[in-house]
Formats: structure tokens, sequence, C-alpha cells
């Protein structure tokens, strides 16, 4: 009955109208993905991590780091790391999600990054059901794709001759602009502060540390309540003023 | 079991737990009023670290590739197209394969 109320719910729908022009984008993520994996994890592999990780930073991440001779423990670091931002984007989106603390944590297993940000709706509020019917056609595009690269890869020949690994930042890079970066200019310095310091990190931290830490910058959104602050009253005495002299001018 | 299976298995389980997390951290209580405009930059700040890291970041040092002029080229057509995503992702693709190609 619930699941019914929720795939008959408006949102859900066009969540899932929406989320398949999405869907078919990130099959060409998808795609690279599985060619990259399956000389380190095999066809199989790749396919099972898709379906049961669907994480594509971490899956990108960790795949790096066997590729590159390390062992599965570093490689899982790198994956947690990578997926560390879901906490800070969990804490934000849990006041949204309704029903006991179980079905919460299952309904926030549909959380990434695209059907995140655009279920934002403002002032720190999401729309679960949209967010949810978003991710159903991004998840069997994921595996889609994946599989298909993880078959056909070789056909594809090497996936930086074809620019293959410009495909995912771009990706993110089309969510970004559909943020209010750009457009306010609080989200223009929270997003320049947070490209900042990702890079600083890059040379000094493992990959993931930039990311979590550039998270920081979105303090930057931080609004101290207008009431019963002393400090408050002083700054429109000092402003008032100031306001005065500017106006005959 | 192979690293490759261990690595899988590892981050199938981290993955669940970490989108877990934070509805159990919240446990329902409401988020303090402030806090709304920090979440409402979080997008923002996320995606361009990950794009800085996936872009530039190659073994611990900055990497410049032709993989950047791609991704710029997709943020032309971005611009000009709000809602051009496959279109963006190929020219991305395509302009990184090109200058590569010239060498």
């Amino acid at each position: 009955m619930r699941l019914r109320a929720l795939t008959d719910h408006p949102s859900f729908r066009r969540g899932l109208r929406d989320g398949v022009p999405v869907a078919i984008a990130g099959v060409a993520v998808a795609v690279s993905f599985g060619v990259l994996a399956r000389p380190v994890l095999g066809t199989a592999g790749a396919i099972v991590m898709s379906a049961i990780v669907f994480a594509g930073s971490a899956q990108f991440g960790s795949v790096a780091v066997l590729a590159a001779g390390g062992g599965p423990l570093a490689a899982i670091a790198a994956g947690i790391l990578l997926n560390l931002r879901y906490v800070p984007m969990g804490v934000a989106l849990a006041p949204s999600l309704r029903g006991g603390l179980g079905l919460q944590a299952i309904k926030a297993q549909a959380m990434v990054d695209y059907s995140w940000a655009a279920a934002m709706r403002g002032g720190g509020s999401f729309d679960v059901r949209y967010m949810v019917g978003l991710t159903v056609p991004m998840y069997i595009g994921w595996i889609s794709g994946t599989a298909a690269g993880a078959f056909a890869g070789e056909l594809l020949g090497d996936p930086e001759a074809i620019g293959l690994d410009a495909v995912f930042p771009a990706f993110f890079l089309a969510l970004l602009m559909g943020t209010d970066a750009g457009r306010t200019l609080k989200a223009t310095l929270a997003a320049g502060a947070a490209g900042l310091i990702a890079l600083a990190l890059i040379p000094v931290a493992p990959p993931g540390v930039p990311i979590i830490a550039a998270c920081i910058a979105a303090l930057i959104g931080f609004e101290r309540r207008r009431p019963e602050r002393p400090t408050d009253g002083r700054l429109d005495e000092v402003e008032a003023p100031a306001a005065a002299i500017r106006e005959p001018g | 079991m192979s690293a490759g299976w261990i690595t899988i298995l590892a981050l199938a389980l981290t993955t669940v737990l970490v989108r877990a997390s934070g509805p159990l951290l919240v446990r329902g209580r409401p988020l303090p009023p402030q806090l709304a405009g920090v979440i409402d930059m979080l997008g923002p700040a996320v995606l361009t670290a990950l794009i800085v890291v996936e872009l530039l970041g190659g073994d611990g040092r900055i990497v410049v590739s032709a993989a950047l002029a791609g991704v710029l080229a997709a943020g032309v057509v971005l611009l000009w197209r709000r809602n051009a995503l496959l279109t963006a992702i190929v020219v991305a693709a395509a302009v990184t394969a090109g200058l590569r190609a010239l060498g």
C-alpha cells in the first residue's frame, strides 16, 4: 500500500520523467566506469559493484587505487572518503524524511548527488518523492551503462583517447549550473571557496578529504537569527546614520 | 577472495551505512533554523569540489589535462542551453578526444 502511494504520487512520477534524460547522460558516465573497471574487477565485478555500491565517485576512486597497484584497504578507504559527503548531505535531507528511522534510512539510500541536489526546495527542505523518482531511472541506467562498458570496452579502445575522463566532471558541471551558483552571491562564493579549498588540498590529502573539507564553504550560508541579539541592535544604530548621510548625496 | 571483490563488498556495506547515517544522526529532531542556509549552500560547495577533484586531482598532485578544455566546452554548451545535458557530455568527450588526437 505504502509503495503504491509513493509510485502513484505526482512528485514521484515527475521525478521518473525528469530522470530519464539524466539517466541517459549517466549511461555515458557508467560506460566510462565499465571500461575503466573491467581490467581491474572483471566484467562481473564491475557490474555487481555498480548494482550494490551505486556511487559514481567512490567507484571511480577505489578502482583507480586498485588500478594503480594499491591494496583493497587503500581502495576501500578512498571509496569511503569519497562517500563521506553523504553524511552532511544526509543530515540535510533527514528533516524532510517521513516515517520511522528504519524507513528513513531506506529512503536515504536513494540519495545520489544529482537527485539530492535536484530535489532541493530551498529553506533547507527536500522533495523526497521527487528525489526517489529521479533515482530510479538513474539506477537502471547506471547498471546498464556499466554492463555495456564492461562488455564492449575493448571495442572502444583507450578510454582517455576518446575523452571519457571528461564525462563525469561535465555531468557534475551541468548539475552545478542548475544550482544558485552564478545566480546568487552567496552560492557563487560557496562554490568558489569550495573549489579553492579542494584545489589546495589535492596535493596534500588523500582523495575524498578535499571534498569533505570543501563542505566547510557551505557555512557561508549560516544566518544568525535576527531577534534578541544585542549586537544586531547596535549594528542597526550604526547603519541608520550612515544611510541618512548617503541619502542626500 | 580477490582484492577486487573485497573492495566491492566492503564499499557496498559502508555506502549503505554512510547513506543511512544522516537520518540516524538526526533521529527526527528538527535542525536549527540557522542551518537552512548552510544546507542550501551545501549543493554548490559539494558539486564544485567534486568537479575540481575529478578533473584536476591525480595521484596527489594537480594535473591539467585536455579534459579541462572539454569540460569548459561543456560549460559553454550549458550556458547556451541549460537542459542540453547529453549534448554537453558528448561535447566534453569530443573536445577532449580531439585535443588528445592533435597531441
